[in-house]
């Protein structure tokens, strides 16, 4: 029979493992589905395993790479007794509680499940990107850009996380052209000056890529200036794609209510959402703020509308009775 | 690091790869990359669950910096499977236990 839980906690970002510490805190000793090894940031601990310096999570003076904080969070979660599962969850049932989550081979069936599956980084969808992706084209800035010293890349992207790969990159990189769609950025103005002040960084704005270009290995880049209509090519060692995410709702459609663009709606002001035992935080529900802080205190939030949600229905004493019986 | 696990430089990388009898899966890593450390683990149990039909090798890009390039490897981690000396199967990106027995899986 299917192994039952109090709390199963789907994702192991910051929302996610917040999550694990208040619940396990509370004894209600929870499974972590935390995801499979990957080179997206769909992958346990989430979209901070593929950036270097947080400088912005409060606490930490000097900032904190962002690996170690999330090896941090999960030791701390593992320390009040969370239990993980390396796998991802690939279907669930939420006609409950109880919720059923297949996960692997296991099928565990969950009074409350909190959804934390976070967001995914969106490729450009070009003719050569699959093709050319690993041979040039990388949505990892931190693993791949040792392999680009003295050579000029692009990144493309006008936000936080494309600019400070470009600033990350110029440690390599002998130029690094920022490849963004307007003629404004959208990143913080302290990661602006930064990349203003940086002589490496030079943006190209207004542009579009519409292809990558090489036989075995990224030669160059096919861009589109959206102002001028021009068409023309850059030759680049490097492209990192830094565009944008969606949020990672598949799993959940047809159970969960959704925004168009596939966010969660959750209640205003909580975690609840439209089914009953399930909860939802971080990036999965969140379009707006989407910050690791903001993500694990959403976390802190689900898990205790979690705990007060089972102590009112007592879901966690009654009997499965829909659970059915194999005789 | 497990016994059955080898690490591989520009020096010795010849005589373990291209002489090895059974097909040998290298791993190009390097100590700052995230996503190779997520798969050491994974490489570890395939590597004493598989013993005797494949072996795993451990090349620190670092460190071997010209047996990276001569395999043009741009992006870590690349696993690539040799078989008799010849590339068999180059896999790119960090995968779930699962999946990578799964690409591997004709050479098992």
């Amino acid at each position: 029979m299917a192994e039952t839980r109090d709390v199963v906690i789907i994702g192991s970002g910051p929302a996610g493992l917040t999550a694990a510490i208040y619940t396990a805190r509370a004894n209600l000793h929870p499974l972590v589905i935390e995801g499979e090894p990957s080179s997206t940031s769909d992958q346990p601990g989430g979209q901070l395993m593929l950036t270097t310096e947080v400088e912005n999570f409060p606490g930490f003076i000097d900032g904190i790479m962002g690996p170690e904080l999330m090896g941090n969070m999960r030791a701390q979660a593992a320390r009040f007794g969370a239990e993980f599962r390396t796998v991802k969850a690939g279907k669930v049932d939420l006609g409950g509680p109880p919720h059923r989550i297949v996960a692997g081979d296991e099928e565990i069936l969950a009074h409350a499940v909190i959804v934390a599956t976070g967001a995914r980084s969106l490729m450009l969808d070009l003719p050569n990107e699959r093709r050319l992706l690993g041979y040039g084209v990388s949505t990892c800035a931190t693993c791949d850009g040792f392999f680009h010293r003295g050579t000029e890349i692009a990144v493309v992207g006008g936000g936080d996380s494309a600019l400070e790969e470009a600033l990350f990159l110029t440690k390599f990189a002998s130029k690094v052209h920022l490849i963004h769609r307007r003629n404004e950025l959208r990143a913080s103005k302290i990661m602006q000056e930064r990349a203003q002040k940086n002589d490496k960084v030079a943006f190209v704005w207004d542009t579009v890529v519409t292809d990558v270009l090489g036989a075995d290995a990224l030669e160059a880049v096919a861009l589109h200036n959206l102002v001028t209509g021009e068409d023309s090519t850059l030759p680049v060692h490097g492209l990192f794609i830094a565009i944008g995410h969606v949020p990672n709702t598949d799993l959940f459609q047809g159970w969960l209510e959704m925004e168009d663009t596939g966010y969660l709606v959750t209640q205003h002001g909580s975690s609840f959402t439209n089914v009953e035992g399930v909860f939802a935080a971080g990036d999965v529900q969140d379009h707006v703020y989407r910050q690791a802080i903001t993500a694990a205190g959403s976390g802190c939030m689900a898990a205790i509308d979690a705990e007060r949600w089972l102590e009112a229905t007592h879901a966690a004493d009654r009997e499965i009775a829909e659970t059915p019986r194999n005789w | 690091m497990a016994e059955n696990i080898t690490t591989l430089t520009d020096t010795n990388f010849n005589e373990e790869v291209k002489g090895s009898d059974a097909p040998i899966l290298v791993d190009f890593w390097a100590e700052w990359c995230g996503p190779c450390k997520a798969i050491a683990p994974v490489l570890e149990e395939i590597a004493s669950e598989q013993a005797g039909k494949i072996r795993i090798g451990k090349l620190n890009v670092d460190d071997a910096p010209a047996t990276a390039q001569q395999f043009q490897v741009m992006s870590i981690p690349t696993l690539i499977l040799f078989k008799d000396g010849e590339i068999q199967k180059r896999v790119v990106g960090a995968r779930g236990k699962g999946q990578l027995l799964e690409e591997i899986a004709a050479f098992l």
